[in-house]
């Protein structure tokens, strides 16, 4: 009842009635406007009501003007003209007066019929079938998903798409370079999307011509960059042709003058294109990319050029995938690749070139790695400590040995990082997957790599006077200053990792998936906690849920510290390390201290040896390419020697 | 909307004649009438002229006023003016006699309508006689246009005291509050018509302020499926606006009907009589049909699931006639049950196996069907040698007719209507889903064809004297080749249509439209062969009978017509619903005739003779969507309260409710079986019923005849086998192929 009496129907009031009058210039009492308005709202409903009929058997849930002049046609009241158009009036109001008006523009008849741009008539009324439910299962497919992709293409569409097809696939460089910018620009292709598609899924019939792949890569990024086009699932259609550039064994790449690695590496490229700005079209993707790269990294039956392939699409899914997927795969791989690279044999020659573009892909992507986890690390840990200056300590403690990892202090001071990690997790399982700890990760590199990959890092003490970038000080490490002034000594001797503290949380390395996929959530995961960049340092499992509380979270991480087991500690890059080891000490004030000295003699680890063998190889030249693709500042750290 | 007022007051004043059985009763003198009660009239005469002419014939006074009461009585003011004049009577030669208003003998008498010379003498007679009772009516100048509706509303002339008709109000709600739960639910029916009358005549003797008030404070008592007429009701406060409101016309032309038990029954006339409250018993004398029976008191639940038409429930009388629901039986047809392969194989005969076959098939429709009509009680078309041929695809298809249950739900393909901006408003398959067509706002009609065999048209008449009319493909000769398409537009509506409708052989296709015609187009030609003219105003809903021939429509006339395709009129008119036919279903036997109404209640008509012979209430809302079963036994209604309702025809009972739909219900269909009964609705959805379960349950129930109401089982959630949805397209049309695959269709609009 009490709802009822609030909806009150809309009255006319005896004003308006009043005001209309006027209008025409005639003056009514108040009496007969009274009787009027009453009047004209009886007949407004009854209007309303007859017209709703006409609304409902038209199957309509909206009331049109239309409706309502077939019931005053048909209770003999002369219809309203004019008022047709289907978009909504303006409704306007003039403050002094309190008048309210629907907007009447003027419209310049002229210009109408002169008008160069004469719409086209809608397209043809049509009907389209679709089976929706199959033995009352639902299609996978959606109704109502079906009219964009069948709906039917005008002659002008169907024109265009040709002519861009022709252009793109045809001889001429210039109309192809007009037909991909148009491409990228045109906001009314939507429909001819599915069309593209398909002719980009073209890919696996033109595997021979290096030159149409590039193409249609080049489509694919035009389409990608195009603001218009909604890809929807045509993601994973778009995705799987790129893929298809990078994996496979290309027809064209049996002739070794065809370059075919730099079609790997620019569709490897336009992955991650897709990634960062797609990514969060598809779940489920990113997950499924790493599986199938991880596929091919571990058949050993693959040429290697796929494996080429497989390591650049790593490389620019972002560091993350790098460690997730080829830093486990690597212990295996290296045999392989050694054995590649071992035999001198002239037969071979071609394969052990293939190799060594493998191995350098491979430097390309771990270096990144390292550098990327080791930024990102002290960016987790910058929550600062009050003891700023105990981090010095443990610095200059740890920097001085130099090159040589000096067991015992670096044992503690490595501790920050590694602690919470279980050992190992080399090769293992997708599932078990477990961050490798940044120096034992280094120290494995190290072992393959040798002296090609320290030479990256270039931690040597000789450039200890290399001056600290204090930009930095002031945006991530704000508590830090006392610590950092206190020892001037320490922090030149660590320019390299402050200067790049600012950068880490940006370049994340991490595509832009809009949920992280499952496996990847995995508490303990470090990728989880290295997305939010302002968290704490630990990375175990139990904290990763509070990771976002940084500085509570880091007084928390101190409870798992005893159950978790210190590897290997000495390799890692000193200059890292310390920092770290030093803020978390900052952090857990006195907590720790026993604990650290249980774990003082760490034996030094054996992976020094191989260095030798590393010089055997040269440095092999993929160095421009990611600096190309990725900001410079990954290379800040390179210090020549 | 004059006209449409018009035929409709005569035509209700003629079903009003049925008295109920009090005991006060002045007189059953209308019985010669029964025979018509329901029957619609042919021939639209006045009641004024009947009347005037019999009037004609007396020669003394006495006798004259004696007919100028009887007109009085019946609200024929005008006739009494007319023949005042012409007599040359004073004015108040009636009304010196008028005394007492105690309007209680007055019963109803005198309303019978009929015009029957003999039947008029009689009736004068008795009207002198009881000619105690007149009420002291101000005769009011009868406007030029509408003279039957001020007759109409005289009625509400008569009076008490306006301030008293809310302490009348009151008291009854006060007494009803108070009697036994037991026969509260049943009283309560009363408050809705009291309270519209009692407010119509407050509005009606220009108390306006007091008839607001009334409508405020009684209001929310009202039942909530009354709402939309509440509001009709609450805009209405002149005098003025009660003429040609099209639904007050309809509280006042029908009796509201109520069911009540006799105990109940009792209870309130001993309550109104103690009081001497006449104001109300007046009005529950005048305005309301009590259909007392013997038995138990109904429960509240019970009157809920068969009240919210626009005039009460159905009379009890009105679902008694015998409906014979049976299916026809099936002409006997030579089968060559044996697919070509087979017959190929057997090229040289073997016609000994056949013929145990065919008695197989045959012997299931030997037996007459004792529910079934005779078959020729109506003339059916005789069968060609293609519908032949066509019952021979469809025996056919349907031995691979997929079985559906339960567990075996059908598999559904949605037609979606793109680019359908002008408004897709009607749709319909042909029976074997070859052909698709859709009537659209913009008055164009549209076939497709859904197979990929092109639609052609027949060569023009030059050419077709070309062709060699001896050779054995000549029916494949004159179609012309060049007019192949997928799809043909017809032309010549000038409105919205509304209804579409193949003729089961799939020559001839009909629409009905806006425009008040229905237009027969020819699918060989693809021109307008007829057009028929009748409604007058909007048609709402055409259909072929299964059997071809003959088609039924219905529009905002109130008035559902049968026409045959050769002839330009009308055979057949069913008048009785009190608002627009919505939709219209033929029975599979051709026999009969289901209509849905905006009044909220679904009339059975018997084509042979016109009659109503059911009326199903129940709905809370104007139906749009009605099916057969395929075995003829039962209906199902959609309305816009998303609500489906199942009907057992032959016991005129309600068996069903299907709760589950959040709008209005466009299509209803059952599988060829009659497994499932699919439901498509504005909401998007195509629902699954299992139509065998509610069907089976019912068996298993014992009918209360008495009441003619079956406890309903709240299982709405049981039998739902499926939703469907669809993006954003309502579901106007549901078809079953002969396979029972699911065919749905829609306009998309994103």
């Amino acid at each position: 009842m009490a709802d009822r009496e609030e909806r009150r129907f809309a009255e006319v009031s005896r004003d308006s009635v009043r005001l209309m009058a006027e209008s025409t210039g005639v003056d009514l009492s108040d009496e007969v406007a009274a009787l009027l308005a009453e009047d004209v709202c009886y007949r407004l409903r009854e209007a309303a009501q007859s017209s709703s009929q006409f609304m409902r058997h038209s199957k309509r849930r909206k009331l049109t003007v239309e409706d309502l002049n077939r019931a005053l046609r048909w209770s003999n009241v002369e219809a309203i003209c004019g008022y047709g158009a289907p978009d909504a009036l303006p409704f306007r109001s003039v403050k002094e007066g309190e008048l309210f008006f629907v907007d009447d523009r003027d419209i310049n008849l002229v210009e109408l019929a002169l008008a160069t741009n004469i719409p086209k008539g809608c397209a043809e009324t049509m009907v389209r079938v679709n089976v929706s439910y199959l033995d009352g299962k639902g299609n996978l497919e959606l109704q109502g998903t079906v009219p964009t992709a069948v709906k039917s293409l005008s002659d002008d569409l169907l024109k265009y798409y040709q002519q861009v097809t022709r252009a793109i696939l045809g001889e001429d460089p210039h109309l192809m370079k007009v037909a991909l910018l148009d491409l990228q620009s045109n906001s009314k292709i939507a429909a001819l999307l599915p069309y593209f598609v398909y002719v980009i899924s073209g890919v696996k019939s033109v595997s021979h011509d290096l030159e149409q792949l590039n193409r249609l890569l080049h489509m694919v990024k035009s389409l990608v960059q195009n603001p218009y086009l909604y890809l929807g699932s045509y993601v994973r259609s778009l995705v799987s042709s790129v893929m298809y550039c990078i994996l496979e064994p290309l027809a064209a790449s049996i002739n070794p003058l065809n370059d075919h690695w730099t079609l790997r590496d620019y569709a490897a490229l336009l992955l991650s294109h897709i990634f960062w700005t797609h990514g969060d079209l598809v779940s489920g993707l990113y997950h499924q990319i790493l599986l199938s790269l991880q596929k091919v990294l571990s058949d050993p039956v693959r040429p290697l050029c796929s494996h080429y392939g497989a390591v650049v699409g790593l490389h620019a899914l972002g560091w993350k995938a790098v460690e997730r997927v080829l830093f486990p795969h690597l212990p295996a791989y290296w045999a392989n690749l050694q054995a590649v690279l071992d035999d001198y044999s002239v037969s071979n020659a071609q394969v052990k070139a293939d190799g060594h573009k493998v191995y350098g892909a491979i430097l390309v992507a771990v270096e990144r790695l390292l550098k990327m986890k080791s930024l990102s690390q002290p960016a987790e840990g910058g929550t600062s400590g009050p003891m700023g200056s105990v981090v010095g300590d443990m610095g200059y403690k740890v920097s001085s040995p130099g090159l040589s990892p000096p067991p015992e202090p670096l044992s503690e001071a490595a501790l920050g990082i590694a602690s919470h990690l279980q050992a190992g997790g080399v090769g293992c399982p997708w599932e078990e997957w477990t961050p490798v700890p940044l120096p034992a990760m280094y120290c494995e590199l190290y072992s393959f790599f040798g002296d090609s990959l320290a030479v990256r890092f270039s931690t040597g003490p000789g450039f200890g006077s290399y001056p600290p970038c204090p930009r930095v000080q002031v945006s991530d490490d704000r508590k830090e200053p006392p610590g950092l002034a206190s020892n001037p000594d320490t922090t030149r001797k660590m320019p390299q990792l402050t200067a790049n503290l600012n950068i880490s949380p940006r370049q994340d390395g991490s595509p832009r998936t809009d949920a992280p996929p499952p496996s990847l959530v995995v508490p303990g995961s470090g990728r989880a906690l290295a997305r939010s960049s302002s968290s704490s340092t630990s990375v175990q499992r139990s904290r990763s849920s509070s990771s976002r509380l940084g500085q509570r979270s880091a007084g928390l991480s101190r409870e798992v510290f005893p159950k978790s087991r210190f590897t290997s500690p000495q390799t890692g890059p000193p200059v890292f390390s310390f920092l770290i080891g030093g803020r978390q000490m900052g952090q857990r004030c006195q907590g720790r201290r026993p604990f650290q000295t249980t774990f003082a003699p760490t034996p030094p680890l054996p992976a020094i040896p191989p260095r030798a063998y590393a010089h055997k190889l040269p440095v092999i030249g993929r160095v421009g390419k990611p600096v190309r693709c990725w900001a410079c500042s990954h290379y800040s750290l390179h210090l020549p020697l | 909307m004059a006209a449409v007022q018009g035929s409709l007051v005569e035509s209700v004043d003629k079903k009003d004649i049925k008295t109920e059985p009090s005991e006060d009763g002045g007189g059953n003198n209308n019985n010669a009438n029964d025979g018509k009660i329901l029957s619609p009239s042919p021939a639209p005469t006045t009641p004024a002229e009947g009347n005037s002419t019999a009037a004609g014939t007396s020669v003394d006074q006495q006798t004259l006023l004696a007919v100028l009461q009887f007109l009085k009585k019946n609200k024929l003011s005008e006739s009494v003016d007319i023949l005042r004049r012409e007599a040359g009577l004073p004015e108040d030669s009636l009304d010196s006699k008028g005394g007492d208003s105690s309007g209680e003998a007055t019963g109803d008498a005198g309303r019978s309508a009929d015009a029957d010379g003999a039947d008029a003498s009689s009736l004068l007679s008795r009207v002198t006689v009881s000619s105690s009772a007149v009420a002291p009516a101000p005769t009011k100048a009868p406007s030029e246009d509408q003279p039957d509706v001020n007759v109409v509303l005289s009625a509400y002339s008569q009076q008490g005291d306006p301030a008293l008709y809310e302490v009348y109000y009151k008291g009854l709600k006060k007494f009803i509050e108070s009697v036994l739960d037991c026969h509260r639910a049943e009283l309560s029916q009363v408050f809705y018509p009291l309270f519209v009358h009692m407010y119509l005549e407050l509005v009606y003797n220009s108390h306006e302020n007091e008839a607001k008030a009334f409508f405020d404070k009684f209001s929310g008592d009202q039942e909530c499926y009354y709402e939309d007429d509440l509001r009709v009701l609450s805009s209405l406060t002149k005098k003025e606006h009660m003429r040609g409101n099209e639904t007050l016309l309809d509280f006042r032309t029908s009796k509201f009907v109520l069911r009540i038990s006799r105990d109940s029954y009792q209870l309130l006339k001993r309550h109104l009589q103690e009081r001497q409250n006449n104001q109300i018993w007046n009005i529950i004398q005048e305005h309301l049909y009590i259909d007392i029976f013997d038995g138990m008191p109904r429960s509240k639940n019970q009157i809920d699931a068969m009240s919210g038409s626009l005039a009460g429930e159905a009379k009890r009388e009105a679902n008694k006639a015998k409906v014979y629901y049976g299916l026809l039986k099936e002409p006997e047809i030579e089968l060559p049950l044996d697919d070509e392969d087979e017959e190929a194989e057997n090229e040289e005969g073997k016609p000994k196996k056949k013929k145990p076959k065919k008695d197989s098939m045959g012997s299931k429709s030997k037996k007459q069907d004792p529910n079934a009509p005779s078959q020729t009680r109506i003339p059916l078309p005789e069968l060609k040698d293609s519908d032949k041929l066509d019952k021979i695809m469809y025996m056919k298809e349907a031995t691979k007719r997929i079985r559906l249950g339960p567990d075996n739900l059908p598999s559904i393909c949605f037609y979606s209507f793109l680019n359908a901006y002008q408004g897709l408003t009607a749709v319909d398959f042909t029976d074997d889903s070859s052909l698709i067509a859709g009537g659209f706002a913009d008055s164009t009609v549209r076939v497709w064809s859904v197979t990929p065999k092109k639609l052609r048209k027949v060569k023009s008449a030059a050419d077709l004297n070309l062709i060699d009319k001896e050779s054995d493909d000549v029916l494949e000769r004159i179609m012309d080749e060049k007019t192949a398409s997928e799809s043909k537009i017809l032309y010549g509506h000038s409105g919205p249509v509304y209804g579409i409708s193949f003729s089961p052989d799939r020559n001839y296709l009909l629409s009905s439209s806006e425009d008040g015609t229905i237009r027969l187009w020819s699918l060989q030609t693809f021109t307008c062969l007829v057009g028929y003219k009748g409604h007058n105003y909007p048609v709402w809903d055409t259909q072929f009978s299964p059997h071809g021939y003959y088609f039924v429509s219905g529009g905002h006339d109130r008035v559902a017509r049968l026409w045959a395709t050769d002839h330009y009129q009308p055979l057949r008119m069913f008048s009785g619903h009190l608002a627009d036919v919505t939709c219209t279903r033929f029975h599979p036997n051709s026999n009969y005739v289901a209509t849905g109404s905006s009044d909220r209640t679904i009339r059975l008509w018997d084509v042979l003779s016109g009659n109503c012979v059911r009326i199903f209430t129940g709905h809370k809302g104007p139906i749009h969507a009605l099916a057969f079963s395929p075995n003829g036994k039962f209906l199902a209604s959609g309305a816009t309260d998303g609500r489906v309702l199942l009907w057992d025809i032959g016991h005129g009972l309600m068996v069903g409710e299907l709760k589950g739909h959040t709008d209005t219900i466009y299509s209803l269909k059952f599988s060829r079986d009659g497994e499932i009964l699919a439901s498509g609705s504005m909401d998007n959805t195509v629902r699954l019923w299992d139509a065998m379960k509610a069907f089976d349950d019912l068996e298993t129930d014992d009918f209360t005849a008495a009441t003619g109401y079956i406890h309903l089982q709240d299982n709405s959630q049981e039998l739902l086998l499926g939703t469907y949805t669809s993006k954003s397209t309502t579901v106007i049309h549901l078809h079953f192929t002969r396979r029972n695959l699911l065919l749905t269709a829609g306009s998309y609009n994103p």
